[in-house]
């Protein structure tokens, strides 16, 4: 019983997950400006990560969830990178 | 045994209704991150999937790990504390970068009192 | 003590980090302070402003109104998108001046108003000290400027000037 909940739920939460990641991907292509497709990469990354922790609790490991860190934290990262870019147009001054 | 059928009933309710939750709202902010028009509508929709999104996945996990180790997991939620930090500055960020482009390109994006900065007439320009 | 401990709560909180990614035990305790009290050290030397808390009892209030403020406008931003194109939303810049100058207070701000959404940061002047704030719906307009007016910016005042 429990593990058809889970079951369900778990596979629900990745079709979701995957699709949000894909409808997130339609903004990367259609843009229409840069801003716009940095901030579709943010949440990318926030999706692709929230994906990583429901396959880690489907398949029961705990692997996926260092995954999911490097993942949030190099998103991160990227973001400012692109977000400074934007600003002044030179990532180091 | 699979791990998934180790878990009681009564813990297992609470995990997939946090499970379903948090990616019902990452799908619907996506969703609106699709449809919606103006960059400065686009701004919000990631919210959601960083607020109660990545919650609810991470109140989820750290529930069934805890059971499944037998011991207090709590180490998604330093997932979550990340995320929550480090979103509102890309964000910032991004909302910031696109106003002076906007400003820079005299955009009609922008309401008329917006297209030039707010600033007091006799200060000198500002510089960071 | 001040010159090896430069920044206890920062140290503090990055052993307890430290502790939630391996597991509680006493080798990742040592290793962990050891490795707080390099970052307190690095830290101090890249950015000597201490931020000083006056009040620590407001800080739970602060929490308990955001965590309140979060789950009403995820509520609120879940329905207007799901009816977008039908409920005749426009969204607005608002302009709020603030009385609140100290930047450790303007960066609670700032992350509060942007984790919440519905609300985004956009501009903030330092000379005139006006918040330019997105919002997603205009016509929430005098209930986000009661909200940062009335409610978090007098609990910042508290906790931090």
């Amino acid at each position: 019983m429990s593990e058809t909940i889970l079951t369900i739920a778990l596979g629900y939460a990745q079709i979701a997950l995957a699709l949000a990641g894909c409808l997130v991907g339609t903004r990367i292509l259609r843009g229409p400006r840069a801003q716009d497709r940095v901030l579709a990469l943010d949440s990318l990354y926030v999706s692709i990560m929230l994906l990583f922790l429901v396959t880690g609790m489907q398949l029961g490991t705990a692997f996926f969830f260092e995954a999911a860190m490097v993942i949030s934290i190099m998103g991160f990262v990227s973001s400012v990178a692109l977000a400074k870019f934007l600003f002044r147009g030179e990532v180091i001054e | 045994m699979s791990p998934l059928q180790s878990v009681p009933l009564w813990l297992a309710i609470p995990v997939a209704f946090f499970v379903v939750l948090g990616s019902t709202l990452t799908l619907i902010g996506a969703l609106g991150f699709a449809r919606l028009q103006s960059f400065y509508d686009r701004l919000h929709a990631p919210t959601l999937a960083t607020s109660w999104g990545t919650g609810g996945v991470m109140i989820a996990s750290a529930l069934m790990f805890s059971f499944i180790e037998g011991r207090a997991i709590v180490h998604e939620f330093a997932i979550g504390f990340c995320i929550v930090l480090t979103t509102p500055i890309t964000l910032m960020m991004l909302g910031r970068a696109a106003l002076e482009r906007d400003r820079a390109e005299g955009s009609d994006a922008l309401p008329l009192d917006m297209r030039t900065r707010p600033q007091r007439p006799d200060d000198p320009p500002a510089q960071d | 003590m001040i010159r090896l401990f430069p920044h206890p709560v920062l140290s503090l909180c990055l052993i307890f980090l430290w502790l939630m990614l391996t597991r509680f035990s006493l080798g990742y305790l040592i290793l962990g302070t050891a490795l707080s009290l390099v970052a307190g050290w690095a830290y101090s030397a890249l950015h000597s402003a201490k931020p000083r808390i006056r009040r620590w009892q407001t800080i739970p209030r602060l929490a308990a109104t955001l965590v309140l403020d979060i789950i009403r406008s995820n509520a609120a931003i879940t329905r207007l998108l799901l009816t977008e194109g039908r409920n005749g939303r426009t969204s607005a810049f608002i302009q709020i001046p603030l009385q609140i100058t100290s930047p450790n207070a303007l960066a609670v701000l700032a992350i509060i108003l942007t984790a919440t959404p519905g609300t985004a940061w956009v501009e903030y002047g330092t000379d005139t000290g006006i918040l330019t704030l997105h919002i997603f719906d205009a016509s929430e307009a005098d209930h986000y400027h009661r909200i940062v007016g009335q409610t978090y910016e007098p609990m910042l005042m508290e906790i931090f000037e």
